[in-house]
């Protein structure tokens, strides 16, 4: 392959030219994944070695009081903890998939359709998501306490589901995605619809991996439409719970906050490495420019 | 392209009657509430331009710290942060699939472990006594011999927050532009060196990001949001909101002092426009440097 230096984007094999993105790719990945190295080793340390001077990173005895002490005290408690695990899970589906969907829909329309509002629609959006949540919150609660919403499911799934950097982030792969295959399937008769499904689906799937990524951390690790829009524990979600466990002061406290860290960090994990391998990868060149 | 006129409607309903209801109408009645007073309990007076004259003229707190910290926290970390991710997302494009999903995932996973790690991690990195990991490490290098108070300290505070504000940079803007870098036709490059292209430099400049323009805009239009908008890292890692001495303090907990522990909630949601205005204009660079000319 006639390529610069040897190397390509996207190679099939290793060859040495490589070599030098890994010398200094590794050491930074080391930098940065000191978190999930100390996370995973926090969440096994037992007492002592939590509050050991001087400090340490690893952990020498791995006890799994900290996850012990975390389902005890999930057990105290009058809703069951797989309760939380089904809410967050439903919601977080719920979310994820009809965020996606309606985002790909409107990229589509904002991207490749002719239109009065087009671009005002665009740069609404964009003007949203740069608006701070914060200053948001209380007319939020008062939109959705007028919804008659409060306390349900809906109160969850709802305000999360328009997301202005989802619809952004995949209005600009649907930019990518060249006109002249559009045109060549409206030319045999392919209505919109048939368009969206069967031609910018299928080529913007690094963009729905991506967003699928964004929507999830946002909605798993969400505490907030529990605590402002829920009062019943039995519609509460995961993320919530294990933060009231984790913060209740004691000096399990802090190896509970570990484990309940640890917890709540794999599925995100689990998450990015599937979309990242089967969509990803398996897209790359799919752009006929 | 599509012409006709109901269906791009259709396509854009669902989307539009969600954004509208949650999120067009709170933000309406939020940008409202800046012309009233509000203290989250009696009924909203309104007071006219009071707050955002208030804010330009009589707020010294604001425009002694949090204004020139705002802008020097997101001057450096927006740039670097943005170059950094566009640049390990581009060394990341040029290794086989395996290694550069393990490398990807951890180069991302600040961004998902943001408020855990930071909490869990970097508190004990910058412990004020002896048992911090970065107090430890400078006295067994001899380096300090006295522990240093990090987190009150107000010469360290701001460095501390944007190292780890650049550490955790690496969002969602650099996944974006990592899937439009594998996204780019391999035959460009082919032509390029066919061409006459002599060096990554130029192989850069000229076809990588021409080729991935709209993924380039989004992680520049992130960057800058990001940077803004950030505010949680000086509030986690000190405990405390006002950060000491308003040496971290940024616009987001500006607002978050006034909206939440003050109930001027009028005045929260001026500088909340106050800081769409600030990320609007950078914003608008951004959009200059990378704008499709068809």
């Amino acid at each position: 392959m006639a390529a610069i230096g040897g190397t390509r984007v996207n190679p099939k094999k290793f060859h040495k030219n490589q070599i030098p993105f890994y010398l200094y790719l590794i050491p930074i990945a080391v930098f940065m994944g000191l978190p999930i190295v100390y996370i995973i080793n926090h969440a096994f340390k037992p007492m002592d070695e939590l509050f050991a001077f001087p400090p340490k990173f690893f952990v020498s005895h791995p006890s799994f009081i900290n996850f012990q002490n975390l389902f005890q005290a999930a057990g105290t408690s009058s809703i069951p903890l797989s309760r939380y695990v089904f809410n967050s899970l439903l919601v977080t589906a719920a979310v994820v998939f009809l965020s996606v969907l309606i985002s790909t829909m409107a990229a589509f329309a904002l991207s490749k359709m002719h239109f009065k509002l087009k671009n005002t629609i665009f740069e609404v959006n964009n003007l949203a998501l740069m608006f701070v949540a914060t200053a948001v919150t209380i007319p939020r609660y008062l939109t959705i306490s007028n919804l008659g919403i409060l306390d349900t499911y809906l109160a969850h799934i709802l305000p999360q589901v328009a997301m202005p950097v989802c619809l952004f982030l995949i209005k600009q792969f649907v930019d990518g995605v060249p006109n002249s295959l559009i045109e060549a399937a409206q030319l045999e008769g392919a209505g919109s619809f048939t368009v969206y499904r069967k031609i910018i689906i299928p080529l913007i799937k690094p963009a729905i991996a991506t967003g699928a990524i964004l929507v999830f951390q946002n909605v798993w690790n969400n505490i907030e439409t529990s605590s402002l829009f829920t009062s019943s524990e039995g519609v509460r979600t995961l993320a919530f719970y294990m933060n009231t466990l984790s913060t209740a002061g004691t000096v399990q406290g802090q190896g509970m906050a570990a484990a309940a860290a640890l917890i709540m960090f794999i599925p995100n994990l689990l998450l990015f490495v599937v979309m990242q391998s089967s969509v990803m990868n398996t897209m790359a060149h799919s752009g006929l420019k | 392209m599509i012409t006709k006129r109901r269906t791009p409607y259709l396509f854009l309903l669902p989307y539009l009657v969600l954004f509208t209801v949650f999120i067009i109408i709170p933000t309406a009645m939020a940008i409202g509430l800046s012309f009233t007073n509000y203290n989250a309990v009696q009924a909203p007076q309104f007071v006219g331009l009071t707050n955002y004259i208030n804010l330009l003229t009589q707020d010294t707190i604001f425009l002694q710290y949090v204004l020139p910290n705002t802008i020097l926290f997101s001057l450096v970390v927006g740039p670097v942060g943005y170059m950094l991710a566009f640049f390990l997302a581009w060394s990341l494009s040029q290794l086989t699939k395996l290694p550069r999903t393990i490398l990807a995932l951890i180069l991302y996973s600040p961004s998902m472990t943001m408020g855990v790690a930071m909490t869990v991690m970097w508190r004990v990195v910058f412990l004020g006594n002896q048992s911090g990991i970065a107090n430890y490490v400078l006295t067994q290098l001899g380096i300090i011999t006295e522990p240093i108070i990090w987190m009150l300290n107000t010469t360290y505070i701001m460095p501390i927050v944007i190292i780890v504000a650049l550490w955790g940079s690496m969002g969602v803007g650099f996944l974006a532009m990592l899937a439009g870098l594998l996204d780019v036709n391999p035959e460009l490059y082919e032509a390029a060196a066919i061409d006459g292209v002599r060096n990554r430099f130029q192989e850069v400049f000229y076809i990588t990001i021409p080729s991935m323009k709209p993924q380039m805009l989004f992680g520049a239009v992130m960057s800058i949001v990001n940077a803004f908008q950030a505010g949680n890292i000086g509030v986690m890692l000190t405990g405390s909101n006002p950060t000491p001495q308003y040496a971290a303090q940024l616009m987001t907990n500006h607002i978050e002092d006034y909206g939440f522990t003050r109930y001027e909630m009028g005045y929260a949601a001026a500088v909340s426009v106050g800081l769409l205005a600030l990320i609007y204009a950078f914003s608008f660079v951004a959009r200059m440097l990378f704008a499709e000319k068809d």
